[in-house]
């Protein structure tokens, strides 16, 4: 008889995709001569310090983190927390003060003038709050906008634009004017410009944060799909809580222009590093963004059975260790049902949970499960299991009377 | 002592523009030759081609502008203005003064419109373009007048230069002005999709500073023809000639015919003009 006693929790590890830019120690001083403000940050002081000692504006200090290919990068803060200003060192709409940025390892920031353009016009694309489409162009030309500037045929820049004016929907739009279009449909044709030279990198500075709620949630919708059908990396810029839950693979917090936290959407609700960040995210319906995976522990409480061993001794085991309840797994690691301590035989009705299911979704199950509920992966590999306790503190934790 | 420093430097500012016309009538005379050659063949094409026309064909192809740009109403005021200066017989020096109104706006754009972009660019050219722009507004026609026939002699060429200096400070102003106004994302979206810089300027920059543009053709048209009784008195010709004849013989019915010419020409160029800045039919783009 073995038992297995993992303490480690099972969370959501994926494995490591490649990284597409790597970004180090980058700062914003807006001044035209950073060294002072530069080391008055190193000497520890603030953003508000500087501004009164040099009277000089700190957009982004010291940011240092890596976006990986095909992945949601959502930066949110504040406003004037400087996440415009970071999204534009990116591609260097703004000069850094100091840093580097590195795609594919090569340094963007070393780069002279003609290569960054080149960079520009092949891999990145940027979407605009404001929608910045040029008034005296019709959609399909302001689609095509990017590969014009590249020196791409008209012939072949339309059909790419069309197409790009399809995918988001607005194929019979393509002769119009922007005044003729409505602010969701306008911000449509800043997406169709943005993909119709088919970036790997499109970096969004609060695209759907002028629109109203109910086109912004059809927006997030729309790129949503739109990455399912082709994985593009997307720095996406938002104040938004609940957008950022959303959307987001991972989330990097700015305040006064520093980086106070990465992590997934879920890692950063279940530990928030400070009151900063707890603040944000405390509207936030945590039962919608958490899911089962998330929730699922394996701890020393939790005991797992294998199932070619003999039920006796496992039950032995159960009683020695005071647990109730077993999980018994085959050699693939797939969960095939609960042992009671009390019989001899596997419960009936307990279904395991999906891991991706919310969960908004396990209340029910949760609360009428004889067992803490057990969690699977896509395969039926046991993940770990939800108890009423862990629900309950979830549930606590993210509603707004908590301190 | 004081009074004789100022007389030195008064009396030394005359002195040496007068030394400086003298330097460049005396070394400067094959450029200058060339520079009113060229002057004078443009002003005169357009002068040509006007003249040359019928007057029926000028007349009915501005009307038909009118009504273009306008609209009904007013290509009928245009149809009527021209028959008007036709019927007084001001057909030719009318003509003549569009010609030379043409040839000066045109010379002022050329120059104007690139001064003005560059100004909107450099912080240091917009600082000497203003100073340039102040001199040029401020300074008194008459002024200008003497060094231009010193130049040039009498003639077409000295008024069309007199009137581009006149007339040219509005086209450089409001150029830097409509560039320096285009709204910062448009830029920034031109450079995040990888314009150079003349990419950005004629596909982003320009296209969105057009109106504030047409609006500085529109005002140097004006100021030129509000030149064009000075100029005539450096032999430009044209209607200013009809008005200073008038004014020589107190003749009040040529002054006054002639004066009523160049209304009706103003009239028609200015709202025709002015349609290009804010679009066909008046209405706001
Ligand atoms: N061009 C600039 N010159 C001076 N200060 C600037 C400039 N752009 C941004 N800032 C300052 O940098 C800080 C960050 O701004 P920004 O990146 O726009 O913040 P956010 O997008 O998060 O609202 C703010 O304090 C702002 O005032
Ligand atoms: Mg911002």
């Amino acid at each position: 008889m073995t038992l297995i006693l993992p303490s480690e929790t099972a969370s959501s590890s994926t494995g490591p995709a490649e990284v597409r830019l790597e970004v180090r120690r980058l700062c914003k001083i807006f001044a035209d001569d950073p060294r002072p403000a530069l080391s008055l940050l190193e000497a520890g002081a603030g953003k508000a310090e500087v501004l009164r000692r040099l009277n000089v504006n700190v957009g982004v200090v010291d940011a240092s983190f890596d976006i990986r290919a095909g992945e949601i990068f959502v930066i949110m803060g504040l406003s004037g927390s400087g996440k415009s200003t970071m999204v534009r060192l990116l591609n260097r709409l703004i000069e850094p003060s100091r840093g580097e940025i590195r795609l594919d390892g090569r340094d963007l920031t070393r780069l002279p003038k003609r290569e960054l353009v080149e960079v520009l016009r092949r891999d990145m694309s940027m979407v605009f709050q404001s929608f910045a489409l040029l008034p005296n162009r019709t959609a399909l030309e302001n689609a095509a906008f990017g590969l014009e500037v590249a020196g791409v045929g008209k012939a072949a820049r339309r059909a790419a634009a069309l197409r790009a004016l399809e995918q988001v929907g607005l194929g019979a739009y393509a002769g119009r004017y922007p005044r003729e279009l409505s602010g969701g449909m306008q911000q449509r044709v800043g997406l169709a410009r943005a993909l119709a030279k088919n970036p790997t990198i499109m970096l969004m500075d609060e695209a759907f944060s002028a629109l109203d709620p109910l086109i912004r949630a059809e927006m997030q919708n729309e790129l949503l799909r739109l990455q399912r059908e082709q994985a593009r990396t997307i720095v996406f810029i938002s104040h938004d809580a609940e957008e950022a839950m959303r959307i987001a693979d991972r989330i990097a917090v700015m305040e006064d222009g520093r980086i106070v936290q990465i992590g997934t959407p879920a890692e950063i609700l279940r530990e928030p590093a400070d009151e900063y960040v707890r603040a944000f995210f405390r509207g936030v319906d945590s039962s919608r963004v958490l899911r089962a995976r998330d929730l699922a522990r394996c701890d020393a409480a939790t005991v797992l059975l294998d199932e070619a061993d003999d039920r006796r001794p496992a039950l032995r085991r159960l009683s020695e260790l005071g647990a109730g309840y077993g999980y018994v797994r085959d050699r693939a690691g797939r969960f095939r049902g609960v042992l009671s301590r009390d019989g001899a035989d596997l419960l009936d009705g307990v279904e395991p949970a999906a891991g991706d299911a919310p969960v908004h979704a396990l209340l029910r199950r949760v609360a009428t499960a004889p067992c803490p509920l057990p969690v699977v992966d896509g395969q039926g590999v046991f993940l770990g299991v939800v108890s009423r306790a862990a629900l309950l503190e979830t549930l606590d934790r993210g509603s707004l009377g908590d301190g | 002592m004081d009074e004789d420093l100022a007389a030195a430097i008064g009396g030394g500012i005359g002195v040496w523009s007068e030394r400086l016309v003298n330097a460049i009538l005396d070394h400067g005379q094959p450029a200058l030759d060339v520079v009113a050659a060229l002057v004078d063949g443009f002003g005169g094409a357009i002068d040509g081609a006007l003249l040359g026309a019928p007057p029926w064909a000028l007349g009915g192809a501005i009307t038909a502008a009118a009504l273009w740009r306008v609209g009904k109403g007013f290509a009928l005021f245009t149809a009527l203005a021209f028959a008007a200066i036709f019927a007084m017989d001001l057909w030719e020096p009318t003509v003549s003064t569009l010609g030379l109104v043409l040839a000066s706006t045109a010379l002022s754009l050329a120059a104007g419109v690139p001064l003005g972009i560059w100004m909107a660019r450099s912080r240091i050219a917009d600082g000497l373009g203003k100073t340039l722009l102040d001199l040029m507004q401020t300074m008194p026609a008459f002024v200008y007048l003497i060094p231009a026939v010193m130049f040039f002699g009498l003639g077409r060429v000295p008024g069309i230069i007199a009137t581009v200096i006149f007339a040219m400070p509005p086209a450089v102003r409001l150029t830097a002005l409509g560039i320096r106004q285009v709204p910062p994302e448009l830029v920034e979206a031109g450079r995040a999709f990888g314009c150079r810089d003349h990419q950005l300027l004629f596909k982003v920059q320009l296209p969105n500073a057009l109106p504030s543009i047409m609006a500085g053709v529109n005002q140097t048209m004006m100021m030129a023809l509000s030149m064009i009784v000075v100029a005539s008195m450096i032999g430009a010709g044209g209607l200013g000639n009809v008005v200073l004849q008038g004014i020589q013989r107190l003749d009040i019915g040529l002054g006054v015919e002639s004066g009523l010419a160049v209304v009706l020409l103003a009239v028609v160029i200015d709202r025709i003009t002015q349609s290009f800045g804010t679009g066909r039919g008046g209405k706001a783009r």
